[in-house]
Parts: structure tokens; C-alpha cells; sequence
């Protein structure tokens, strides 16, 4: 393990290998041998299509992966300590102080039934077992930081009475109460509408400007990813097939599927008459069990015999950037 | 809260009146004069006519109604015709059993049904939790009249551990007379009870907000009793409620088994005496427990969860 040891690394994950079942001896994998890693005060965006694995490896640096999910093999590195290795109160510790996480949908993230005041002062007593006033006073402080205005009369209020936008601020709150140094952020802005968004988005990156807190933003849409990220890590069939700097990434994509998601991002310019915007031929990847090869061979444009024997390993194509397609995309 | 409060209290008011009307009705509707039953077929028809003249029974219908709903009102429930007491003192001799083994059986079922639910919901998917759902459904396929007999052959008679019929008057008389009637009326109840938490229980560990509560590193104990169980309970109070009216009726046929000189058997003495102002009382106020454990229900649920106040509240 000593030799991943990266001290500017924050999160390292190594040969991250999940899957699926209810017997230890009959899983289906779901992520096949990831690495990935975030720097310091960077913000790594995780893209990829619904089932690709994107949800299932952030939830499983917190070691939150649902019911019959299990990692397989593999390391999980957080600022030096086995994350996979921890014991029970470790654990709890390390998830209260350490990482914070907001979700995808704010209207079922908050616990309907108890007041914002309540859920705030709740985790920032369990974090930093302060006292209840200290607590309350934190919690007034931290909803100013997310830019909610009369933050004691929210504190009195339920989740239900505050809007989409407002409750994804809570949450963030709640996530930085105790200046965690990583920010899991999963698919954060996708029930919002797209002001609300833009808001959310820049909030986000205020808090790594200001806190150097680390995020990890996973998200479907390569426009968010574009606009947020330092480095970018996209996913297909459980494997990364490509990552990178972004502007590499964006500027200069190697791998087809990256390719074929950075030209249906839509724009904001009137298309021409019979204009189509590029889409990715073939359904997404089923439930089937992946065998072997490049699980995007059947829907790629340049899919060609030898897509059967790639072993989906990254190669260096540019400047820290890697691909799994050992064609370039041609 | 103080809103929804007064409006769900106006509702129950309104719920009373229409319970005392539907059974009002219904007894209109029983074929056969209460005056001839009363007094047997052989008396003179003048005597027949005098006592309807003074029973009130030959004025229109909707002032017998009026003169039903303002005694009801008063609390004056009347006289027995047969068992040559007042109603309130025949009704009071016998409510001590019946409200210690509704009560009691209640308190089984919540418990048994409420731990067990849980627990399946925390296991859901497992040989135990496969296992108290078989168990649960056969509860629910086996009749309590039934399940009464076989407790009484079983700790009754071949153990010894409990007397098969009954009633002794206290706490500890109760304990030791009811414990196998309760068993019996709750075992159905556990069923349900521990279905509904089982089902609600597993919807909420699967939402969100128990993710993120646990994302912020607290404790499973913590994450159930204060994130789950709390929006987990609130159907299982419904249904507990709506279940407390089967409770009643089970109770009559509970208490002829284990012989429990209680409501539900005074109940079916009047119904074979044709004695129709204790049957009219008994499911006045059966209806008016039923009526009464809605009302706990739905305060308990809006005290529980802020959005079942709102809704009512504005609509």
C-alpha cells in the first residue's frame, strides 16, 4: 500500500473492483478494477450514463454502497488511512469529519419529519460534539455561508416549507459543518431547474476557492462537467475509458464514447433546418454480466474485431491523460 | 397544529353524530315490534299500546330521532328491557374485562408486531425475515376463537399456567385471566402490524435521507430510531386504528370462549333477548372507541410528521 502513497493526493482508489448479489459467491461485477484519484483542493468530475458504475464508486469511498453490494478487491486511500480497512467507529468518525455528501434529489435527502434546525445541530454535535447553543450558532453561520438569507427563521422550518434550491443549500451546509477536506457532490444539480443550477454550481466552486475542499462531482451532463471540473474521469460498463485536465480531455477526447458524449451536449445556438444533434447509437449497457473487450464495442462507430481483446487499461495519450481505446478513436 | 386540532376534533363530533343516527336507523329498520318482544305475544293489545304510547314509539320518526340523539347527548343511555337494570349501571358492571383485554391485546400486538417488523425490515431478504413473514401470514389464516382454544388446552390445561376461563377483577386478576384471550385477539393483529411497519420500514432505509444521515457518520441505532422509525410509523398508526374496530369484534367471540363476563358477551346475551336499547348502547359505544382511536391516530400522526398538518390544515 505504501507505494500509492501521493502526499498531494487526497483520495486515492486502486484496482476498485464492486459488485452485486446476494452471495458472497454469486456477484455480478458492476465495476471492474478502477483507478482513480483527486488532488487536494481539485475539483474531478465522474461522468457517465445511468449504470455505469459512477453512484456505486462514490458510495463506495464512504462505504455506503446498498444492499447486496459488496467491493470485491481493491484499496481505498483517504489522506493516508485504509478507508476500507476501518473499523466501525473509525468509520463513523471518518464520514462525519472527513467527507461530506449531497445528493442527487433535495426534495428526499432531508428527513421530512424534523426541522432544518434539528437535522443541522443533530450532525454538527455528532461531528464536533459541541454543545447545543455552539451548535445552533454554527448552523446560523453555515447557512449565511450558502447564501440562505434569515437563516434562524429557516432553522425553525421543515424541509417541506423551503423550495428545491433552498434545500439543496441545506444540505451542502449540512456536508461542510465540520470543513470536511472532501465533498462528494452525486448528480447534486440534476433536479434543479437551470438557474437554480448555476447557483448551486457556483457555490460549489466558491467552497473549494475559499475552504481547498476536494470535490468529487459525479454527474450525466459533460456542459456541467465542463464548466466545474479540473480533471474529469469518464465512465462506461464499470471501467474508466478516459481521463484527464479537462481542457485535454474536452479539447482533444481520444476515446469514442467520450467523443460521442462531448457532441451531444446540446448548445444554446438555433440549429439549422433538419439539424439532428448527435446521439449514441444502440442501448445502454444492460444487466448482462460484462465478459470481456471494450463493453462500448457494440455501439461505436469504429468498432472493429480487435474491440474484442482490449483489456481496458489506460494508455497515456497526452499530457496526464490516458484513454482505454488503444485506436485513438478512429 | 392548534388549527388541525380543532378541526380534526369538529370531524369526530360530526363522526358521533352520524354513528348515532346509522344505528338508530338500523334498529328502525330490525323487523318485528320491540313493545311484542318485550312483553311476550299474549298480553292484551290495549297494554301493548299503552307501553308504545309511553315508549315514545307511536310519535313520527324524526322526533323519536331528536328525543334518541338529546338523551344520547345527556349520557342517559335508558333502561335494559331485560336484565331489569339501567344501561349505564349493566354497561359499567361488565366494561372493566373488555377495556383491560383491548387494551392489553393492543399492547401485545404493538410490541410483538412492532419489534418483529423491524427487525425483518433491517433483515429484509434473509431466512429470518422470509421467516416471520410465513409466520405472520399463518397468524393471519388462523381464526382467534380457534387459537383461544388451543392457548387454553395448551397453558390452560396441560400446563397449568394460566385458568381457561373467567374473570378476576385488578391488575393482577386481569393479568392472570386475560393473558390468553389477549394472546388470542392479538395474534392476528401482530400480522398486520408487523406487515405494514415491515413494508413502510424497508421503503424508508431505502430513501435518501437515511443515506445521508448515515453519510454523516452516525450510528445505526441512531439512524433507525430518529430517521427511520419516525416516518416509518406513521401508516402502521392508521392501520392500527382502523384495526382497533376488528379488535372490538373479536372481543365478543373471545370473551364466550375464555367465559369473560365483559362487553362483547353482554353484547351477545342482548342480541338473544332481543334486548335492543343494550344492543343499541354496546355498538354506540364500540363506535364511539373507533371513532375515538381515528382521532388518537391522526394527532399522533400529525404530531409525528408536519406535512399530514399542512395538508389538512390548508385543504
Amino acid at each position: 500500500m505504501n507505494e500509492h502513497m501521493n502526499e498531494n493526493q487526497l483520495l486515492q482508489i486502486y484496482n476498485l473492483r464492486i459488485g452485486f448479489g446476494t452471495k458472497l459467491n454469486d456477484v455480478n461485477p458492476i465495476v471492474h478494477g478502477l483507478n482513480l484519484s483527486i488532488s487536494r483542493g481539485r475539483i474531478l468530475g465522474l461522468v457517465g450514463e445511468s449504470g455505469s458504475g459512477k453512484s456505486l464508486t462514490c458510495r463506495s469511498v464512504m462505504r455506503l454502497l446498498p444492499d447486496g453490494g459488496h467491493v470485491l478487491s481493491g484499496d481505498v486511500i483517504f489522506d493516508g488511512h485504509d478507508v476500507l480497512g476501518m473499523s466501525k467507529s473509525e468509520l463513523l468518525a471518518f464520514r462525519s469529519t472527513q467527507v461530506g455528501m449531497i445528493f442527487q434529489d433535495p426534495f428526499s435527502s432531508l428527513n421530512p419529519t424534523r426541522r432544518i434546525g434539528s437535522q443541522m445541530i443533530e450532525a454538527l454535535r455528532t461531528a464536533l460534539s459541541l454543545s447545543k447553543k455552539d451548535a445552533q450558532l454554527r448552523a446560523l453561520s453555515l447557512l449565511e455561508q450558502v447564501d440562505i438569507s434569515n437563516p434562524s427563521a429557516k432553522l425553525r422550518m421543515y424541509p417541506n416549507e423551503l423550495s428545491g434550491g433552498m434545500r439543496q443549500r441545506v444540505m451542502l451546509a449540512i456536508a461542510l459543518g465540520a470543513r470536511p477536506s472532501l465533498l462528494i457532490a452525486d448528480e447534486p444539480t440534476t433536479a434543479l431547474d437551470t438557474t437554480t443550477q448555476a447557483q448551486i454550481l457556483s457555490l460549489l466552486r466558491r467552497v473549494r476557492d475559499d475552504d481547498g475542499t476536494s470535490i468529487l462531482l459525479v454527474s450525466h451532463d459533460f456542459g456541467v462537467i465542463a464548466e466545474m471540473c479540473d480533471d474529469v474521469a469518464v465512465m462506461y460498463g464499470g471501467f474508466i475509458v478516459e481521463s484527464g485536465p479537462i481542457e485535454e480531455v474536452y479539447l482533444r477526447p481520444r476515446h469514442p464514447y467520450t467523443q460521442a458524449l462531448i457532441a451531444s451536449v446540446p448548445t444554446l445556438a438555433i440549429p439549422e433546418r433538419g439539424y439532428r444533434r448527435p446521439t449514441i447509437p444502440g442501448p445502454p449497457l444492460g444487466t448482462l454480466p460484462y465478459t470481456s473487450g471494450c463493453p462500448f464495442a457494440s455501439r461505436c462507430t469504429f468498432s472493429r474485431a480487435e474491440c474484442e481483446d482490449v483489456s481496458m487499461t489506460l494508455l497515456p495519450v497526452g499530457p496526464s491523460h490516458t484513454s482505454a481505446c488503444p485506436f485513438g478513436g478512429e | 397544529m392548534l388549527t388541525y386540532l380543532f378541526r380534526r376534533l369538529l370531524l369526530s363530533v360530526a363522526q358521533l353524530l352520524g354513528l348515532a343516527i346509522v344505528v338508530f336507523l338500523i334498529l328502525q329498520a330490525v323487523p318485528g315490534d320491540p313493545v311484542r318482544i318485550m312483553l311476550g305475544e299474549r298480553v292484551p293489545a290495549e297494554l301493548v299500546e299503552t307501553v308504545r304510547e309511553r315508549l315514545g314509539l307511536n310519535e313520527p320518526m324524526l322526533t323519536q330521532l331528536w328525543m334518541y340523539l338529546t338523551r344520547f347527548a345527556t349520557g342517559d343511555l335508558g333502561d335494559s328491557v331485560t336484565f331489569g337494570q339501567s344501561i349505564q349501571t349493566l354497561v359499567a358492571s361488565r366494561i372493566e374485562p373488555s377495556a383491560y383485554l383491548i387494551t392489553y391485546g393492543l399492547i401485545l400486538a404493538i410490541i410483538f408486531g412492532g419489534v418483529l417488523g423491524v427487525f425483518a425490515a433491517i433483515r429484509s431478504g434473509t431466512v429470518a425475515d422470509f421467516t416471520i413473514r410465513i409466520l405472520a401470514t399463518a397468524l393471519l389464516a388462523m381464526p382467534a376463537f380457534w387459537v383461544g382454544l388451543v392457548l387454553a388446552l395448551v397453558f390452560g390445561i396441560a400446563w397449568g399456567l394460566f385458568p381457561v376461563s373467567g374473570y378476576q377483577p385488578g391488575l393482577v386478576g386481569a393479568f392472570r385471566t386475560l393473558t390468553l384471550p389477549a394472546i388470542a385477539i392479538a395474534l392476528s393483529l401482530v400480522a398486520v402490524v408487523l406487515r405494514t411497519l415491515r413494508s413502510s420500514m424497508k421503503r424508508v432505509l431505502d430513501s435518501e435521507y437515511v443515506e445521508a444521515a448515515r453519510a454523516r457518520g452516525y450510528s445505526e441505532g441512531r439512524v433507525l430510531a430518529r430517521h427511520a422509525l419516525r416516518n416509518a410509523v406513521t401508516p402502521t398508526i392508521s392501520i392500527v386504528a382502523v384495526v382497533v374496530g376488528f379488535l372490538i369484534g373479536g372481543t365478543a367471540v373471545i370473551e364466550q370462549v375464555f367465559s369473560i363476563p365483559g362487553l362483547g358477551s353482554l353484547l351477545v346475551q342482548a342480541v338473544e333477548r332481543r334486548d335492543y336499547p343494550v344492543v343499541q348502547a354496546i355498538a354506540l359505544l364500540a363506535g364511539a372507541v373507533v371513532i375515538a382511536a381515528g382521532l388518537v391516530a391522526d394527532l399522533l400522526q400529525a404530531a409525528l410528521d408536519p406535512r399530514v398538518r399542512n395538508t389538512i390544515s390548508n385543504g
